[in-house]
């Protein structure tokens, strides 16, 4: 009994509670349609339509047309959910059948943990919107990002065919050179910040203005002037690690179809495929909810009232923690266009220059970049 | 830290300790190693102790055990075959184990201090990175920066030796 007594209960409901907010109404629908904003966008640029056509299947329920909203379309994420959870699940004789179960969950779970730390928005119901509010947040985001390279290793691995291991191999390659320029990069912005939680980084770009905007608070001083050149240069590294981290074109050299049919995934179908794909987006979204914490100011607009612990119960109150949350995401998803556009802009890089990028230049910009920023904040108050 | 999380992840801990043993596979091992590190940083979180909990988490399995998972994948290692043990050397290691353990018990009993619960800390929130850091910039900064050299060197030696063929 008194070890019952000891177990904080209404803090795990309230976590719960903002987990399943977080990845069943927020985060898993912003992946399938930036799937669908994928396709949307990439024809777009080529030129074509892309899914429009596939609306909401009311007709099943007896009326004449199925439900078409605004765009067209917007049921192919659905209708993708359902072809996959319908598809036979093939597993090839060949492979190590318990890693090759294994690795689809080990891809995509890392990617939801990351967005444990993650403060979406302001207060709500009395409650500060991030599940855990540590004091590591940006190095808890690297350790668990860094987990994520064994789902895709071990897909490759355990395929047991040749493609598949050379995706693997390239993948878990390629996420650990990254890695060092990812971390160098977030140290300027950790060292102005002067604090490694992230909801005090967006405390101190609500005082301060955004780090990559330093004018949003009204007001533009020497000091931030001057900081704003490593801040615009580790943004510049910190972005371009991250495309290389999640494996985006034009570095998505574990899985380039021209050269390695689908890289570490081309054994696997249906939904276990789906969970690669799954967790490829949900990692590009905890990615950019990170660039838009540290560079991009979080869940604050500029003029717009910030509620506190108190006002969060009161309907004005609600409704600012509402816009809150929408501002974060709306700053999120422009991220992910960022994300697509780059896609289907640039050609994809060959893999000695993607190495020599990431060792030959990026290590050694975000490297001297932190010394630059030290000079700056030790010589101007 | 609950009790009850105290204990699951302490037995997961050495469940996936010996499992790193006990496997004769090279790849489940160094995966029973991977997740007996995750469930170490879950102990060092639940004393409050985040810091040491996620470089845990980011320097022994996120970067160390990829590299081995990596080694042991590239070399396509096979599981070890089983060996055959002699009587005399298993009666040998059971007593030096034996004798381990009962001057460890011996040693924790003559300690009352170890008996005792740690009064609380009495911080709201704990701000160990700041103070990790400011411990080794300011009261060990000079080892600090020998072990910073002494990695240099380390690493440019690595560089040497696996560049000698190619002359």
């Amino acid at each position: 009994m008194e070890l019952l007594n000891t177990i904080p209960w209404m803090l795990i409901a309230s976590s719960v509670a903002k987990t399943l907010f977080l990845i069943f109404l927020v985060v898993l629908p912003i992946v399938s349609y930036t799937v669908y904003a994928e396709r949307r966008v990439s024809a777009l640029i080529q030129d074509r339509l892309g899914p429009n056509r596939t609306g909401f299947p009311i007709s099943l329920f007896g009326f004449k047309k199925d439900l078409q909203l605004f765009l067209g379309g917007l049921g192919q994420p659905v209708a993708d959910a359902v072809k996959f959870l319908l598809k036979e699940e093939f597993t090839p004789a060949h492979v190590n059948k318990f890693y090759f179960w294994l690795a689809p969950v080990l891809a995509m779970v890392p990617a939801l943990s990351t967005l444990a730390v993650l403060p979406f928005g302001n207060y709500l119901f009395g409650q500060k919107m991030v599940v855990a509010d540590v004091n590591v947040g940006i190095l808890y985001v690297f350790a668990i990002a860094s987990i994520g390279v064994y789902g895709i290793v071990l897909a490759g691995w355990s395929s047991n065919s040749k493609y598949p291991f050379l995706g693997g191999i390239r993948a878990s390659s390629q996420m650990i050179s990254y890695e060092l320029s990812l971390g160098l990069s977030a140290v300027p912005v950790l060292m102005i910040i002067g604090n490694l939680n992230l909801s005090d980084a967006i405390q101190y770009q609500i005082d301060n203005g955004w780090l990559l905007l330093p004018f949003t608070d009204g007001k533009l001083t020497l000091r931030e002037f001057l900081l704003w050149i490593p801040v615009l240069i580790s943004f510049i590294v910190f972005t371009i690690s991250m495309f290389a981290e999640t494996n985006r074109l034009p570095f998505d050299l574990p899985e380039s179809e021209t050269e390695l049919v689908a890289g570490y995934h081309t054994e696997y179908s249906a939904m276990k495929f789906a969970l690669f794909f799954l967790g490829e987006y949900a990692a590009m979204i905890a990615g950019s909810s990170i660039i838009v914490v540290l560079f991009l100011g979080g869940w604050h607009v500029p003029l717009l009232p910030i509620n506190t612990l108190e006002s969060s119960m009161t309907p004005g109150g609600i409704a600012l923690g509402f816009l809150h949350i929408t501002a974060f995401f709306a700053k999120v998803i422009g991220i992910l266009i960022f994300f697509i556009w780059v896609r289907w802009t640039l050609p994809r890089f060959r893999f000695d220059q993607l190495m020599k990028l990431g060792w030959l230049y990026l290590f050694e910009i975000a490297l001297v970049n932190i010394f630059i920023t030290a000079g700056i904040i030790a010589l101007v108050k | 830290m609950s009790p009850i999380l105290f204990w699951i992840f302490a037995a997961l801990m050495l469940a996936f300790g010996v499992s790193v043993v006990v496997n004769r596979d090279p790849v489940a091992s160094a995966l029973s190693l991977v997740a007996s590190f995750l469930c170490l940083a879950a102990l060092f979180v639940g004393l409050d102790a985040f810091f040491i909990g996620v470089i845990q988490v980011l320097v022994y399995a996120g970067a160390v055990m990829v590299l081995f998972l990596f080694i042991i994948m590239l070399l396509d290692l096979k599981a070890e075959k089983r060996r055959h043990f002699n009587k005399l050397a298993l009666a040998g290691g059971a007593l030096v184990t034996a004798g381990f353990v009962a001057g460890l018990v011996r040693v924790l009993s003559l300690y009352p201090a170890g008996n005792q619960p740690f009064p609380p800390l009495g911080v709201a929130k704990l701000d160990d990175v700041r103070q990790v850091g400011m411990t080794l910039f300011s009261n060990f900064n000079l080892p600090f920066q020998t072990v910073g050299v002494l990695v240099l060197v380390a690493s440019v030696g690595v560089i040497v030796l696996s560049r000698r063929e190619l002359k």
